[in-house]
């Protein structure tokens, strides 16, 4: 692009062509005009382009009636709904999709990570083979297997399976039973709430208990009975206010109770998957990071192989694991939109229907483009916050 | 390497790179030598490759024509497959030259989206195609309350779907897909109840299913497809050259010229088999078009007239075997009406 | 000096006890490996169970009841469906995959002139192997011929239209073809690209720097899809009116301006590990910028992060999948489309299809991987990615 001087420290040569700020001066002007230029060539030409075309432009579509429906749609939408509501909603879907599927692709991807540095030869073996799978497949083929694996093995609404709880599993996807929050639910909340606070404060004195006398204190059991059980006495104080609504057998689906479809299975279990390979390799680098003999010194110091992990190794591999677990997080975020290879109904989906129904490419393409860089600044914001935590925790 | 970079990327754009002035249409075309066509990425009948890469249809047929209208020779036209969304922006960018990919002229896209539509190829309507034997006693679209529906996004039948469910007062459960290939596959699955598309498209896509005797097409058609090339708006000389191109094959089928007799018919002596064929003594209905006199004779002898066209590739001659039904002329009770070459 | 009773030094070496059996053989490995404790003994029962469960099923569907040739749809479908194999049968469909396994290499590419892709890719071969064995010498030469010559001589092969080649446009092209030339040609573009991105973005002059800045991590932050709508649908808009690129070409932009700003990263990964006291002392030596980063930097730079560049460059590979999304057939792409072809359509016929491609796919990867790790290994700099 251009070239710099600027380490050397010269005398004056009496030459402007060799004063390294001049030349800097010089150089940075000339991108400048580069740049500029050709950005506002290329303005020219769209804003030309258009004009010719009598293509519309603008974004008012965005208040105008989108006409179109949308399966899945976690906030109220109809085809009565605007395009900018339509936008919404699949922003939505990709953030519901992006955030379950980091979280299930951790989870599996440590499993992994550790089980591929396992003492166990098949287990090991087992694990090596799935990373070595999954990660030189490319994403989008791992998409359209689980889709179509979804929908060969699953059977029809008539045959559904019956699970446990009232709920079912069909090609139209996984149905289970949807909370119908009735008068006096909101003491549920509050007592799910305090419980919370509660746990918070327990773990707070019982570290507070262990280093001052030693004695330990069982935090996870007091909590999760805290958890579960304050919402439950609020439950039954309150008269059982919370009714269930069950799924039925109608002409052709399953109506009523809450249903996961097949497109958002398909594709959170795919980016999961997926994902959670390349997390196994960054845990497993991370856990070999942590030198051996911390291991050594920790069951000198009489731990057990459990403790040994979750105090010693694993706190000190997070160190390592976090920042290239950050940029897996991202390409989960980006993979996200091959949802439209499935038709889950992600920004992506949404934005390109929205595009091709105005006709207006430029606008569309631009608000996609917003769309995903907040949603990548905002998630390495979120991890920049967690590193420094870490950080601070290994010292 | 940058300079390596620089020579690559010259290399390329040199050979990929289609300029064009910004003269009219024609002169384009004709001095890049072919007519560039955009097409389907695949729909039985409509437009849809072979084995040999050839592309087979009612629409791939229309853009012979118009290359043979152009350059007396059928075979200079290179198509272009696109997906429904993309279509727009290649003929607004001058990609393609000609629009032919089955697509429904609405009065939006007449005018917001810069397309001029010329005529209508193919009057359609949307319906829907169920599996019969997994839903016996379905007769009716009134019956699909509550189904889930496969369709195309980015289409009109998207719109009408809605549309239609929402005046009927049922609920549905839209499946949308991007591409046609992935809404055959997911209703293939039984990942759907119905599919809806235009009932050409069905009888189409019904050949492809695995076990294609078990699927009926419901016999409500819910809406007003008319399907039909576009150009760019705003030149005027190429929209007509297209629009009479598609009359001419009205005017052939009418005035009984076929493929095989057309040359016999130069020796007819009705004048209005002689205007259409250009051998009228000092006529030159070609010539104001911008084209040859013998304009028409080359399309008839290219691709034949519009009955032989619709017949080759949707009707008897073709799987799909569908009936003309609307799409036969005016003088037999259908829409196709030519206005004369005079 | 003492002297020492020796009487009772053996004269003759005690025979070596062979380990106690405990601790040797089958037994031993079994023990420490599979059943070393009780948790571990359920993790190897478990483990057993999911081979057991899906190793024979796979094996069944993918070889045993799997058709291998046949003209049509009926050797892959059951007698219910219109086939011959009887009700019940599941196998995989490879005779779908053979009957168009030319399609899947070369798209529609006109059969009689097939031989230009085959010789492009002998060519690209012979002159791969030689760079990728460290020993063979010339390594510049290779490397010029195999990053400037091969995609001229590639170009005018493939393309066509000159020398009495006919002319081949690329809506033709298809399949393997598509998917190793965009990727090659990507690759070849991005690398530098990125090298130029790399320097601006480690660059003192602030403009440039923030120029670049902007650039790459806008490009990291949206997927490639956006990219490919945005070169697909936008580009075309960009340019005056009556010029417009090749769908292919505008891919490859997309493509490559993708790659670029992570092979960027890449590289100035590579940048930050070289010594300061190597800047310095190119400084001390009076070279220029160009010269001090031609000469001294960026051949140390790039030869650090060989493995990384080799990481983008399966990353890329696979990532050319989703130009299917707008609607060119690569490797995927043409798998797919041929999913409609009514001659083969079947319920086998989708997985076999995209198990063969993920099988290429998987192929080429998984070769690129091992490369990338045995480089790193020899040349063993401590890089991490």
């Amino acid at each position: 692009m251009a070239s710099q001087e600027i380490l050397r420290e010269e005398p004056n040569r009496g030459s402007f062509i060799n004063d390294p700020k001049i030349r800097s001066l010089f150089f940075q002007t000339l991108v400048v005009i580069i740049v500029f230029g050709s950005l506002w060539w290329i303005v020219n030409n769209v804003i030309e382009n258009l004009q010719r075309l009598h293509i519309a432009s603008g974004f008012q579509f965005l208040r105008s009636r989108a006409g179109f429906d949308i399966s899945t749609t976690p906030i109220e939408y109809t085809s009565d709904s605007t395009y900018g509501r339509a936008l919404v909603v699949g922003l939505l879907n990709t953030i519901i999709v992006a955030v379950a599927g980091i979280i299930t692709a951790t989870i599996i991807g440590f499993i992994v990570g550790i089980g591929r540095l396992s003492q166990n030869w098949l287990i090991r073996k087992i694990c090596t083979v799935y990373v070595e799978v999954f990660r030189n497949i490319p994403p989008l083929l791992v998409i359209f297997f689980w889709y179509s694996g979804v929908l060969a093995v699953l059977p029809a609404p008539r045959e559904s399976y019956h699970l446990p709880f009232g709920s079912y599993l069909n090609q139209r996807g996984f149905y289970f039973p949807r909370p119908v929050w009735g008068d006096g639910s909101w003491l549920i909340g509050v007592a799910f709430l305090l419980a919370l606070a509660m746990a918070w404060f327990v773990a707070h004195r019982a570290s507070q208990r262990q280093m001052t006398t030693g004695q330990q204190f069982p935090v996870f059991w007091t909590s999760v009975a805290l958890i579960v059980g304050l919402p439950l006495l609020a439950f039954l104080l309150g008269g059982m206010p919370v009714t269930f609504d069950f799924p039925k057998q109608s002409t052709f689906n399953l109506t009523g109770g809450f249903q996961v479809k097949p497109e958002f299975l398909s594709l959170y279990l795919a980016l999961s998957f997926y994902t959670a390979a390349f997390i196994a390799e960054i845990v497993r680098a991370g856990i070999r990071g942590v030198s051996r003999g911390q291991t050594e010194a920790a069951g000198a110091l009489g731990l057990r192989s459990g403790p040994i992990l979750r105090l010693v190794v694993v706190p000190q591999a997070m160190r390592i694991v976090i920042p290239p677990l950050t940029s897996q997080y991202l390409n989960l975020t980006k993979n996200s939109s091959l949802a439209i290879a499935i038709g889950y109904p992600d920004l992506t989906a949404t934005a390109g229907t929205v595009l091709n129904q105005t006709g207006q490419a430029v606008e569309g393409v631009f608000i996609m483009m917003i769309a995903y860089l907040v949603l990548s600044l905002v998630t390495s914001f979120v991890m920049n916050i967690v590193n420094a935590r870490m950080a601070l925790v290994e010292r | 390497m940058k300079h390596i970079a620089i020579g690559i990327l010259g290399a390329a754009a040199l050979g990929f790179m289609a300029s064009a002035a910004s003269a009219g249409t024609l002169d384009t075309v004709k001095q890049k030598g072919f007519l560039q066509c955009g097409v389907s990425t695949g729909l039985a009948g409509f437009s849809a490759p072979d084995d040999k890469g050839d592309w087979k249809g009612i629409d791939a047929d229309f853009c012979r024509a118009v290359a043979a209208a152009v350059f007396g020779d059928a075979s200079k036209v290179k198509f272009t497959p696109l997906s429904a969304k993309e279509r727009f922006t290649a003929l607004q960018s001058g990609e393609i030259d000609i629009l032919s990919r089955n697509t429904t002229w609405t009065s939006n896209r007449d005018s917001a989206l810069g397309l001029d539509f010329v005529g209508v190829t193919y009057y359609d309507g949307q319906g829907f195609m169920i599996n019969a034997k997994k839903l016996p006693g379905v007769n009716s679209a009134l019956q699909l309350s509550g189904a889930a529906v496969c369709v195309q996004s980015g289409t009109t039948t998207e719109l009408n779907l809605a549309d239609y469910f929402k005046k009927n007062k049922m609920e549905y459960n839209p499946v949308v897909f991007e591409k046609l290939e992935e809404v055959n596959a997911a209703y293939d699955a039984g990942r759907c109840d119905a599919y809806t598309t235009d009932q050409s498209g069905l009888y189409g896509i019904r050949l492809t299913l695995s076990s294609p005797a078990d699927h009926v097409v419901l016999p409500e058609i819910i809406s007003k497809e008319p399907l039909g090339p576009a150009v760019r708006q705003g030149d005027d000389q190429w929209a007509h050259i297209a629009r009479w191109t598609y009359f001419a094959l009205l005017n052939a089928e009418e005035a009984g010229i076929t493929q095989a007799n057309v040359d016999e018919m130069k020796t007819s002596t009705d004048p209005n088999i002689q205007r259409l064929l250009g051998t009228e003594p000092d006529g030159k209905y070609g010539a104001d078009l911008g084209l040859s006199n013998d304009w028409v004779v080359n399309i008839v002898k290219a691709v034949g007239n519009y009955g032989e066209m619709f017949e080759r590739n949707v009707g008897s001659g073709s799987p799909l075997k569908i009936a003309r039904g609307i799409n036969a002329l005016w003088t037999k009770g259908g829409l196709q009406y030519g206005p004369p070459v005079r | 000096m003492q002297e020492h009773d020796m009487s009772w030094v053996r004269t003759e070496m005690a025979l070596a006890q062979p380990a106690p059996p405990t601790e040797r053989g089958a037994y031993a490995w079994v023990r420490k490996n599979l059943i070393g404790s009780v948790g571990d003994t359920v993790l190897t029962v478990l483990g057993i169970a999911i081979v057991l469960w899906i190793l024979p099923q796979v094996i069944n569907w993918a070889f045993i009841n799997a058709q291998w040739t046949g003209p049509d749809r009926t050797v892959c479908t059951t007698v219910a469906q219109g086939g011959i194999q009887p009700d019940g049968w599941t196998g995989a469909c490879w005779a779908f995959v053979n009957a168009k396994f030319g399609q899947f290499m070369f798209g529609t590419y006109p059969v009689e002139e097939r031989w230009r892709p085959i010789l492009v890719a002998i060519l690209f071969v012979v002159l791969l192997v030689p760079m990728l064995i460290p020993r063979v010498p010339r390594k510049g030469l290779n490397a010029l011929l195999l990053f400037v010559a091969l995609p001229i001589v590639a170009f005018f092969l493939l393309v066509g239209g000159v020398f009495g080649l006919p002319h081949v446009e690329t809506p033709r092209w298809g399949g393997l073809l598509v998917t190793l030339s965009l990727s090659f040609v990507g690759i070849a573009v991005s690398l530098p690209m990125g090298v130029v991105l790399a320097l601006g973005r480690r660059s003192k002059m602030p403009i440039i720097k923030w120029l670049c800045v902007v650039f790459i991590e806008t490009v990291r932050g949206i997927p490639l899809i956006t990219v490919l709508f945005f070169a697909s649908v936008m580009l075309p808009l960009f340019l005056p009116e009556g010029v417009s690129f090749d769908k292919y070409l505008r891919a490859l932009i997309g493509v490559s301006l993708f790659a670029a700003a992570y092979m960027a990263e890449v590289i100035r990964g590579g940048l930050q590990a070289i010594p300061k006291g190597q800047y310095e002392g190119a400084d001390s030596l009076g070279l220029g910028y160009w010269q001090k980063m031609g000469l001294i930097v960026l051949p140390q730079a790039l030869k650090l992060v060989i493995p990384g560049i080799v990481n983008t460059f399966i990353g890329m590979f696979k990532d050319t999948s989703l130009v299917l999304i707008i609607s060119m057939f690569d490797l995927l792409g043409v798998v797919k489309q041929n999913f409609a072809d009514p001659n083969w359509a079947s319920p086998q016929t989708p997985k076999s299809g995209l198990i063969f491609a993920a099988f290429v796919f998987w192929l080429f990867c998984f070769g690129m991987s091992r490369y990338s790790m045995y480089t790193e290994r020899r040349l063993d700099t401590g890089y991490k990615r």
